[in-house]
Order: C-alpha cells, then structure tokens, then sequence
C-alpha cells in the first residue's frame, strides 16, 4: 500500500498541472491568437458597444422584428433569492423546460402560444416556433418559422412583404456540404438586416 | 424520418468504421510501451514523471496491485476535487465571485467525476469558478478516462497473454495513455472547437445591449479545451448547464458531427485493440459488429419516436411535419440547427457509451425516444460504452454468453484460447448483478420515500421515468439525465454519490480479478470442437444473451414508466400537478 502512495501523489499533482493548467492555458494562447473573435464568444458590436453574440439568442417581442423561440431560462427572483423568475434568453443561466410529453403543463403551454401566434391567420404553425429549446438560447429559427412570421413584420415595419421574405431567403443557412445538419435562420443577424434595411 | 436524416446516420457510421483500425493500431503500440512518433516529444516528459514519482517502468504488477494502485489514485482525485470546490471562493480564476460549493453537492459532484459519470446536479455558468472547471473537473476527466482505457486494456492482457501472473503496470499505463492518446488529441481537438465558434477566454461573463434594449449577461470560460476531452473520455459533465446543447458548446451541426465521433472514438478503436493483443483481429470486429447491431436499432427506433407528431399538437393547428423548410417532430428541448434526426442519434450515443452529454433535453423526448437512452445505460453500457468501461462491460457479457454457450453442448467453454471457469463466472456475476441491484433497489427506495418523491417535475408515469433514469445514469456512470428532477438536495445528492461508486469499482474490482485469473491460464490452441467467436453465430448469441438479460430485469420497472407513458400518449390521456 505505502509502495503506492508516492506514484499516486506525485501522478496526481503533475497530471493535475498538465491538464489542468499548462493544457487550458496554451489552448487558450493559441486560440486568443489565431481565432480571436470566436475565442471570445463571437460577439456582435455595433456602434462600439456589444449589442449581443451570433451564437446566443435574445429575447424578441416587439412587432418590428423576427421573433425566437420560446426559452425556459429563469433568474434569480430579485425579491427573494431562493426562488426563481422567468427571465427568457437569460445567457448565464442555460435551461430546457425539462416537460415531458403527456405533461399537461406542457401541451396547455403549446396550445396557447400557437392560438396566439395563429390569431386568425388560417396558417399551420410551425413547431419550433412553440417549443422551448434545450438551452433556452437557441439563436435560430426554421426557415418555416420565419417565413410565418413575414406578413406580420412587413405590416409592422410598412414593408412590402415581397422585401422581408426576400431578406428571409437571402438569411437561409443550408446543411454543411448540403448534408449535415438542418437548415435555419440566425434570427438576430436577421433582425440586424432588417434594421438596416430601413436604414438604407 | 427524411432520405437526409438516414444519410446523416449513415455517415456518422462510416466515420467510426473508417477510424477504428487506425486508432486501434496506434492505441496497440501505445500500450505495448513501444515508441510513436510522439515519443521524440513526450518521451522526456514520461521518463521525468516515472522518476520523480518512483515508478520503475519495467516492473509490471499482479491484479491486486493494479487495483490498489487505481483505488489509491481515485481517493486523492476525490479529496483534491472536493476541496478545490469547498475553496473555490478564496482562489483565483473566479471573475463571478462564485461562493464555496455546499458540501452535499460538492460530494457527489466529486464522486461524479472521479467515476467518469459527470451527473450534472450543478449549473456550470452558475456554480462553478473557472479554475474549479479547469483546475478540478477537467483534470478528472482526463484522469477517470484515461483510468477506463488502462483497466479495459489490463483485461485484454489477461486475455491474451498466457501463465503469467502480471497484467501490467498501472501507473505506465496511465501516464502513456495520457500523454500519447488524450492530450495531444484533446490539444488539437479543442483548437477546432474554437474555430467553429467555442469560446476559449478568462473573461468575466459579458453584458450586452440587446437590440431591443434589454440587458443580456452572456457566460464566457474556457469553454473549448474542457468540451473535447468532456467527449473523446465519454465524461459529458458541460461546461454550461444545458451541456452541449448550449449553443457555444456546440456551435454547429459540424461540431455537433466532431462531438458524437469524439464520443465513440476510442471505445470502438479498443474492440481492435482487444483483436490485435489477442492476434485475431476479427475477434475485435466481432465484438464490434454486436455493438453496432444494438446500436443502429436504437437509433432507428428514437428516430421513429421523435420525429413522429405529438397527437395533442395536430389539433391545435401546428405544424409537425418534416419538410425541405423545418425538420417537424417534437422540437420540444430541440435545438433548431441540430433538429430531429442529430438529437435523437446523438441520444443513443452519448447512452450507448456512458458520455451523458446532451444536445437535447431527454426529459422531452417522446415515451419512446427517452426509454432508448434509458434501455442503453441499463444494460451497462456496452455498446461501444464509456472509454474502456464499454469494453470490459462488453468481455464480461462475452464471459456469459460463452458459459451459457458451454452449458447447451456440455463442454468447458472458451473464449480466445482461454477456458472459462467456474471463478470467472462468478466474479462476471458479481460484476453484472450489482447494477440491476443499485439501479432497481434506489429507485425503490426513492419511490417509498417522500424526500424521493419530491424530486421529480413531471406528474404521472414519466416522473416515474426521471427517478428511474438518474439511478440508471448515476449507475452505469452516464451523466444524462431526465433533468426535470430535482437533483440537488440532501437524498438525491448522497443516494446517487453511492450508485455512482457501486457502478463503478463493485464492476472494476471483479473485473480485475477476472482479468488476473485468465492472465494465470495457458492459452489452448482451437480445436474442431472450439466454437467460433469470430462469426455472425457468436454475435447472434452474444446481442440474444445480453436483451435478454436485460429485458427480464428491467422490463418490469420500464413498463411502469415509458411503456404507460407511451400507452396514455396515444389514448390522449394527459397528467396534471397536483395543486
């Protein structure tokens, strides 16, 4: 037992200092160096101030712009600290709903928000468009989610609805090598698109 | 199911057929102690460590002193992480000023990482200090991975080699596994991540202005170097709370591709290894044919279960079909850039090996979808299974079906030239049998208690299922989880820090012994009456003898879960809280 004693001390402090510190530490010099941007969130900045991440969602509600998909993410309840809030998009604290498929809670959420999102547009809604993701931070939409949502940002904005789908199309990101993955719209790049559309 | 989503799957496939013989030729060399072409580099490095930690790199060690060796090792793992967490608030690399983490959950975080399970009863970016994530948790991710691979590798060497009474040196083959395997992939692995977009940064978490105007708090680390190693050792603890699910820990379906290939790469080279060390390498394709039988059923029957509509969801007027302009199914805990096909494949992976990173939350799957994952880790996952644990899970099922197979003829049996004996088969049992018992024996305890029954979010059969599957993960040292569950408290904490530990050492410490005895055995030359292990009957037998199994020790317990679940789903039946 004692003839184990020194390997394992001794193994234990140097792997600890090998893949705990040199390892981290010289990934993250080679990658401040060769792969800034990414390395540091791949953060969007506009007029010098970060308005947000390509990776990371936000919460959209105005009329004037795409919205997300719904988000389970909660806070902390400022009045009492050992209970939580909703907080929607909250990128500190990523969470699914975790609601299984015969909870009620669930199909009672789904329901509402697809009449709401529905109103007395006759068309289908699409799934991703009421359902949470599984971080709560989902940057993307589906292309069907997007397009649903064309004829209400176009009136909000005074748009032609020509012009905002053709926005949408234009922000349409394929499968990798056409195979992998699925297709999608980055939502806040699109948002920032629209912006500067009517800017232009 | 789309023409796409199969050749999505197909592809994934190819990819592990296609690196299993290379890997597995350069993992042989590795552990053969034979040199690289990164000895030139490492080599120095391993010659300083041996001497300063007193090893003599030629002695080898019997099967009592590898698994002292190994239990000494994890103790102090375990003391130096539970303190790095108690700590955490007076050491530096702690830009959020996260307090000390409470000792329940500092304890079964411990025990969680140093048995390769990674059961994630914290959020990361909400607990956890950066030098904790570096410093603790990923330091035992490389440790309880490269732990798996060597033990997998002492019980090929008692396989192949023949009278001998050593099984190797722990302590060489831990330091070579790490530096010649882990390392320099994880080094060049984490690199890549970072390229697709996973961040690699000390930064304090960023405050945004959204364009709406509202403030966003992003979470930053050094998200990338603890992500691959997280994968290639079948950890899965996540950086981040919604694990790979979270966009920066899984940017793209690309990495998300790397992530689920990192996952099985070294358990499906290991059945290779195992074939060359034993001189047939079609004994290794054998081996992984059974594992890739069981696997591809399991993808195929969550693919069907997830991207069928939910029949609640039809009436309401949404749309759940799959087209060229959204994936469809139940999106519900789904990533948009992942959709069905890659979240229900990456479910079986990550349950198939005992990695239990997610991209997608398993307490929203369908009945079906979710009783995979969970069918996966009860049966000790063995189909391509955790970084070595696969492996010996898997010999020890060989062991079995090898013995059944000698009682239906009447002769000894054996397997690669040596004779299963009666010591075998009843440390293999010892082995086998202790995780039905953790598994059914905690989740009967929980259910009888009130403190058990507290825990789970979701009324009805499926809050059954979360408590069945968080034994089922913590067991087979998944880390999955039906994270509905109210994991951290005080019962669940200290009951699943105990199924952790049984799933682990009450499977090594036989295993080594089974290792040893057939080390201590000739090997016999096959003869006319020698059944063939290498053929599509042995894999027949071995796939039957392992459903069954486990069909008639856990059937019972999943019926009362997924299987009314599913039942209750398609009759439109619905639970509700009680008030």
């Amino acid at each position: 037992m004692l003839s184990h004693l020194r390997p394992a001390i001794v193994l234990l402090v140097a792997f600890a200092a090998v893949t705990g510190l040199v390892y981290p530490l010289a990934v993250t010099g080679v990658a401040q160096l060769v792969f800034p941007s990414q390395a540091n969130g791949s953060l969007v900045v506009r007029d010098g101030r970060v308005i947000g991440s390509t990776l990371i969602g936000q919460n959209f509600t105005s009329e004037r712009y795409f919205h997300g998909r719904p988000s389970a993410t909660s806070d902390t309840d400022p009045n009492d600290p050992t209970k939580t809030v909703s907080a929607p998009y909250n990128a500190a604290s990523s969470a699914g709903s975790n609601l299984g498929p015969t909870n009620q809670a669930l199909v009672e959420r789904i329901v509402a928000d697809a009449q709401q999102r529905r109103g007395t547009d006759p068309a289908r809604v699409p799934v991703d468009l009421v359902t949470a993701s599984g971080s709560g931070l989902d940057p993307h939409i589906t292309p069907a989610a997007a397009l649903f949502q064309v004829v209400r940002v176009a009136r909000a904005r005074s748009m032609a609805e020509d012009a905002v789908r053709r926005l949408v199309m234009e922000h349409v990101e394929d499968r990798a090598v056409g195979i992998i993955g699925e297709p999608r719209v980055n939502v806040l790049a699109l948002n920032l698109a629209l912006d500067a559309a009517v800017r232009r | 199911m789309t023409v796409n989503g199969w050749i999505q799957i197909a592809l994934f496939c190819a990819i592990i057929v296609a690196i299993t013989r290379p890997l597995g030729a350069y993992m042989t060399r590795v552990f053969a102690g034979e040199r690289t072409w990164l000895t030139p580099v490492f080599g120095p490095v391993e010659r300083g460590l041996y001497a300063a930690a007193g090893v003599d790199a030629k002695a080898e060690q019997g099967w009592v002193a590898y698994a002292l060796g190994m239990l000494l090792f994890h103790v102090f793992g375990f003391l130096f992480l539970y303190a790095l967490q108690r700590l955490q608030a007076d050491l530096p690399l702690n830009p959020q000023g996260f307090g000390a983490v409470a000792p329940d959950l500092a304890l079964n975080t411990a025990v969680s990482f140093i048995t390769n399970t990674n059961w994630q009863a914290y959020g990361g970016e909400t607990t956890m200090s950066y030098l904790t994530q570096m410093l603790g948790l990923a330091v035992q991710n490389f440790k309880s991975a490269a732990v798996g691979i060597v033990l997998a590798v002492a019980l090929i060497r008692g396989f192949a080699r023949r009278s001998t009474r050593t099984i190797g040196n722990f302590w060489v083959d831990l330091t070579r596994c790490t530096l010649y395997v882990l390392l320099p992939a994880c080094f060049v692995g984490a690199l890549a991540f970072v390229a697709m977009g996973v961040p690699q940064n000390l930064n304090a978490y960023v405050e945004a202005q959204t364009l709406e105007g509202a403030r966003q708090t992003i979470a930053q680390g050094p998200v990338a170097s603890q992500l691959v190693i997280k994968m290639m050792g079948t950890n899965g603890g996540g950086f981040f709370n919604a694990n790979s699910a979270h966009p920066y820990e899984n940017p793209t379906a690309v990495s998300n591709l790397l992530q689920m290939v990192l996952i099985f790469a070294i358990s499906a080279a290991l059945t290779n290894v195992f074939g060359r060390m034993v001189s047939s390498e079609r004994q290794g394709w054998a081996i992984f044919a059974a594992m890739g039988v069981m696997f591809v059923a399991g993808v195929a029957v969550t693919y069907w279960a997830e991207a069928a509509a939910h029949p609640a969801f039809a009436a309401a007027g949404i749309d759940q079909a799959a087209s060229a302009a959204q994936a469809g199914g139940n999106m519900e805990g789904k990533e948009v850039r992942f959709g069905i096909v890659a979240s229900a494949l990456f479910a079986v992976i990550t349950t198939a090996a005992s990695c239990g990173a997610v991209i997608a939350m398993h307490d929203s799957f369908m009945p079906i979808g979710g009783m995979v994952p969970l069918v996966n880790m009860m049966l000790g996952e063995i189909i391509f299974g955790g970084v070595g644990a696969g492996l010996y899970g898997m010999l020890l099922f060989v062991v079995i079906a090898i013995f059944v197979a000698g009682l239906m003829v009447g002769r000894t049996p054996e397997y690669v030239g040596k004779k299963i004996e009666s010591r075998e088969v009843k440390m293999t049992m010892l082995a086998v049998l202790s995780l039905p018992m953790s598994i059914l024996g905690f989740t009967a305890l929980a259910v009888s208690l009130p403190v058990g029954l507290a825990g789970p979010a979701n009324p009805g059969p499926h809050g059954f299922s979360e408590i069945l599957y968080a034994y089922s993960s913590a067991t087979g040292n998944n880390g999955s989880a039906f994270a509905g569950l109210s994991a951290n408290t005080l019962f669940y904490n200290v009951t699943l820090a105990i199924a952790m530990l049984i799933g682990r050492f009450a499977v090594i410490v036989p295993m080594l012994a089974v290792a040893g005895s057939l080390a201590a055995k000739p090997r016999i030359p096959p003869s006319a009456g020698t059944f063939p292990t290498d053929g599509p009957l042995f894999v027949g037998l071995l796939v039957g003898v392992i459903l069954i199994i486990g069909g008639l020790t856990f059937f019972p317990a999943l019926a009362l879960g997924p299987v009314v679940e599913h039942l209750a789903l398609n009759a439109g039946a619905l639970f509700a809280t009680a008030p």
